[in-house]
C-alpha cells in the first residue's frame, strides 16, 4: 500500500524526476493538466501501482513518460484502444488516458464515440489546446474560427468541434470540461471523473502558448491563461461571459453524468449468468 | 497430465479459435471480414466460459491496439482478420513489434488488392506479413497447410510470441479456413509458454535489457515496477533515446533477437527432397497440391520434392539450402504473382528457379503443378 496517499500532495512522489526537465514550453497549459491529474490521483488514494496511464501522440502524448506509474505511450489516435484492451484484460487497474485535441477528435475519432458508447470504465482528459502541438502548429477539428496556424495560412475556415456534445452524445456517463485557469475545479473535475464507474470525458481547455499564441497573437502565456475567463461560461455562474472569443459560450463543469451500466461489469456478469459453472464448465 | 487424444471434427478457423484457447489465450479483440469471421465468432463464445474477454471493436486498428493494450496487462491476446483489416492492424502490430509486446494476428487470406475477392483463397499478403508495418522490425509468420496443423501452429504461435516478445503472424487462406478436417490433439494439454514475467527489486529492474536468451523479462501492471512502454525508440530503462549510439544498440539487439533462436523458430517439411532433380516450394493449400503432385511425377519416374515452409518468416533458409542442394530445378507454386518466389530466387539463384502463379480465385490444382514439374524435369534433361 502506498503510504504516501496519507501525506500532502507534493508533485514529487508522482512524477519520474530522473525524467526531468520535461520537454514542454514554457507555460504549456498541458503543465498544469499533469499537475491536476496528480493531485486528484493523490486525493483519491490510488497506489501508483495501480494506476496505468495511457496517452496518444502529440504535446499532451509526451505526459505519460513523467508519471511514476504504469505509463503506455501509444500510437496516434489510439490509446483509447490501447486503454480498452488493458481495461478489459485488467479490471483492477485504474487507466486513465491522455488525449490531444487531434489525437482524440480527428485520427481517433472513432475510437472515442465508441468508448463512451461502451462505458467500459475509463478516465479519457483530451487536452484541447486548439492545434497540432507536436508537429509545428497545424490545424486541429477544434482551431478556432479565423485563427491562424501553418496549415490555415489565411485562417481557419473549418467548423470546430464541440468534444463534450459528442461524447455525451455518444453515450459517455460522465462528461466535463474545464479550463487550466480553474486549476483546482479542474482538479475536482479530474477527480470526480476518476471515481465515476464508467466512461468519464474531461475535456481540458489548455494552451500552446508557443506556437499558437504566438501566432496568434495571443500575448504572454499568463495573458493567454487570463483570457479563458472570457471562452467560458461555467455552470455555476450562469451567463455571464459578455464576449466569447471562441465561437460559442464554452460550458464548464459537469456537463452530464448518469449511472449506466459500465461496461466490463457488465459484460463478466453476462458471461456469468450464461456460464454460472465457470473454466471448463460446457 | 491429460494424454487423452481426442478426435475431433472442425473447422480450419474453429479449430484456430480452440487452440488459441488452449495455449491460454484468454483476450480477443477483433472486427468480422471474410473469410476470417468464425475465429471471431468461436471466441465470442468459448472465451466467456474461460473467464476470457471478447470484444468487437469498431475497427481493425482498434482490434489491433486492443490486443496489445491487453497484453501490456500480462494477458494473451489475438485478433484474427483478412487482407484489408490485416493493412488497417500495421501500424500497432509494428508498435507491438518495437515495444516487445507478445500477440498473434491471424491472417485468413482471401484475393486482393483493396476489397479483392473475399470469399475466393490466395496467398497474397506473404510479403505483407513480412514488411506490412513500416521501418525494420522483427516478426514471425507460420503458414499452416491442413486444419491439424492449424491447430498445432496456433499453440505454437503463442508459444513463440510470448517467449520471444514478437507478433506472431499466423498465415493461412480460406480454404483451409474453411475446410473441416479431423483434429487429433489434446485438447486440454495445458497452456503453452507463460510469459516470463519481471521478479525481483524493482528499482534494479530494467525493461528492455535482454536475459540470457537474447530477450528482456516483461512487467506486469500492478507488480510494482511502473515500466514506460512506448513505440518510440527506447532504450533498456524504456525511456526514448535517440543518441546514435545507443539507438544502433538497440536497434540490432531488436532485429537480431531471433537469430540465435532460429531453430527453434523454423519449421520446414520436406518430402522426397533427398535426390530430387525438381523440387517444388509450397506452402499453405497449394503444398497440398504440390504432395500430391510430387507423388504424381515419382510414379511417373521423375525424381521430384517437396519442400514446404511451414514456419515462413524467418525464412527456413538452412532447411531449403539442404533441401534443394541437389536439384537443378526450383518450382515454387503459389496463390500471388510471385512473392516467396522473390526470396527462393535470392537464396538460389534466378536461373534454378521457375514460377507457378494462380491469381483467378481459385487454389492451385495437382495436375498443374504436376505439369510445372514435368516442365521443370524436360527443363534439366532427364525423365
Ligand atoms: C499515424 C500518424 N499520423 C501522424 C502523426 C504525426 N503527429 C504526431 S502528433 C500529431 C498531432 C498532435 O496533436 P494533438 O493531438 O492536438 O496533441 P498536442 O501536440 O497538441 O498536445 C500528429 C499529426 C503520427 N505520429 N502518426
Ligand atoms: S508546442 Fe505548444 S502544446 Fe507543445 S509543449 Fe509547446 S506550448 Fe505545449
Ligand atoms: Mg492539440
Amino acid at each position: 500500500m502506498d503510504t504516501r496517499t496519507e501525506l500532502p500532495f507534493e508533485i514529487r512522489d508522482y512524477l519520474r524526476l530522473d525524467r526531468m526537465p520535461h520537454f514542454l514550453c514554457p507555460g504549456c497549459g498541458h503543465g498544469i493538466a499533469l499537475r491536476a491529474l496528480l493531485n486528484a490521483v493523490h486525493e483519491l488514494g490510488i497506489d501508483r501501482d495501480d494506476l496505468a496511464v495511457v496517452s496518444g501522440i502529440g504535446c499532451s502524448g509526451r505526459l505519460s513518460a513523467y508519471i511514476d506509474a504504469n505509463t503506455v505511450h501509444a500510437t496516434h489516435g489510439r490509446p483509447l484502444a490501447f486503454a480498452t484492451g488493458l481495461k478489459l484484460a485488467r479490471p483492477d487497474l485504474h487507466v486513465v488516458v491522455i488525449t490531444g485535441d487531434g489525437d482524440c477528435l480527428a485520427i481517433g475519432g472513432n475510437h472515442l464515440i465508441h468508448a463512451c458508447r461502451r462505458n467500459l470504465d475509463l478516465t479519457c482528459l483530451m487536452l484541447n489546446n486548439e492545434v497540432y502541438g507536436m508537429t509545428g502548429g497545424q490545424a486541429s477539428p477544434t482551431t478556432a474560427a479565423a485563427r491562424y496556424t501553418t496549415t490555415t495560412p489565411l485562417g481557419n475556415h473549418e467548423p470546430v468541434f464541440d468534444a463534450c456534445k459528442l461524447a455525451e452524445g455518444a453515450g459517455a456517463s460522465f462528461v466535463g470540461r474545464e479550463v487550466t485557469l480553474q486549476a483546482p475545479a479542474l482538479k475536482n473535475l479530474i477527480r470526480e471523473a476518476i471515481a465515476h464507474p464508467g466512461f468519464a470525458f474531461v475535456e481540458v481547455m489548455s494552451d500552446c502558448t508557443e506556437i499558437y499564441g504566438r501566432k496568434n497573437e495571443l500575448g504572454s502565456s499568463p495573458e493567454m491563461v487570463l483570457r479563458q475567463k472570457h471562452d467560458v461560461r461555467p455552470e455555476s455562474y450562469g451567463n455571464a461571459v459578455e464576449r466569447p472569443f471562441r465561437p460559442g459560450p464554452w460550458r464548464t463543469g459537469v456537463l452530464a453524468k448518469n449511472e449506466r451500466a459500465e461496461f466490463g461489469a457488465a459484460y463478466r456478469a453476462h458471461c456469468r449468468a450464461h456460464h454460472g459453472g465457470g473454466p471448463g464448465d460446457v | 497430465m491429460n494424454a487423452v487424444v481426442r478426435p475431433r471434427n472442425l473447422q480450419g478457423n474453429r479449430a484456430c479459435a480452440l487452440a488459441a484457447i488452449e495455449a491460454g489465450c484468454r483476450f480477443y479483440g477483433g472486427y468480422p471480414i471474410t473469410p476470417s469471421s468464425e475465429i471471431a465468432e468461436c471466441m465470442a463464445a468459448e472465451l466467456p466460459r474461460v473467464d476470457g474477454v471478447f470484444v468487437q471493436m469498431e475497427d481493425e486498428i482498434a482490434s489491433m491496439g486492443a490486443v496489445v493494450g491487453a497484453s501490456i496487462g500480462g494477458v494473451k491476446a489475438m485478433t484474427a482478420t483478412s487482407g484489408p483489416g490485416f493493412s488497417l492492424k500495421q501500424e500497432n502490430l509494428g508498435y507491438a513489434a518495437a515495444a516487445e509486446v507478445p500477440c498473434v494476428i491471424v491472417n485468413v487470406m482471401r484475393g486482393g488488392p483493396s476489397t479483392g475477392l473475399p470469399t475466393r483463397p490466395a496467398q497474397g499478403d506473404v510479403m505483407q506479413a513480412r514488411w506490412g508495418t513500416h521501418g525494420d522490425h522483427p516478426v514471425i509468420v507460420l503458414t499452416p497447410a491442413s486444419v491439424m496443423e492449424i491447430h498445432a501452429e496456433t499453440r505454437r504461435a503463442f508459444e513463440l510470441a510470448e517467449r520471444y516478445r514478437v507478433p506472431v503472424v499466423l498465415l493461412y487462406d480460406e480454404v483451409l479456413g474453411h475446410l473441416v478436417e479431423t483434429v487429433a490433439a489434446p485438447a486440454d494439454a495445458g497452456a503453452s509458454a507463460t510469459r516470463r514475467f519481471a521478479s525481483g527489486p524493482a528499482d534494479a529492474y530494467q525493461p528492455y535489457r535482454p536475459g540470457a536468451d537474447g530477450i528482456p523479462d516483461m512487467a506486469r501492471p500492478g507488480d510494482g515496477y511502473r515500466t514506460h512502454t512506448t513505440g518510440l525508440i527506447h532504450d533498456e530503462d524504456g525511456f526514448p533515446t535517440q543518441a546514435p549510439a545507443r539507438v544502433g544498440a538497440v536497434m540490432a539487439r531488436l532485429l537480431g533477437k531471433l537469430d540465435a533462436h532460429r531453430d527453434a523458430i523454423e519449421r520446414a517439411e520436406c518430402v522426397d527432397c533427398g535426390d530430387a532433380e525438381v523440387v517444388v516450394v509450397a506452402y499453405g493449400i497449394t503444398a497440398r497440391a504440390a504432395a500430391r503432385a510430387v507423388a504424381e511425377a515419382r510414379a511417373r519416374g521423375i525424381r521430384a520434392g517437396l519442400f514446404r515452409p511451414i514456419t515462413l518468416w524467418p525464412f527456413a533458409e538452412r532447411a531449403f539450402a539442404a533441401a534443394t542442394r541437389g536439384a537443378r530445378r526450383i518450382v515454387v507454386a503459389e496463390l500471388n504473382a510471385g512473392q516467396l518466389a522473390l526470396e527462393i530466387e535470392r537464396l538460389a539463384g534466378r536461373e534454378r528457379v521457375g514460377r507457378l502463379n494462380r491469381l483467378d480465385g481459385e487454389p492451385l490444382a495437382p495436375a498443374a503443378v504436376l505439369a510445372a514439374i514435368a516442365d521443370a524435369a524436360g527443363a534439366t534433361g532427364e525423365r
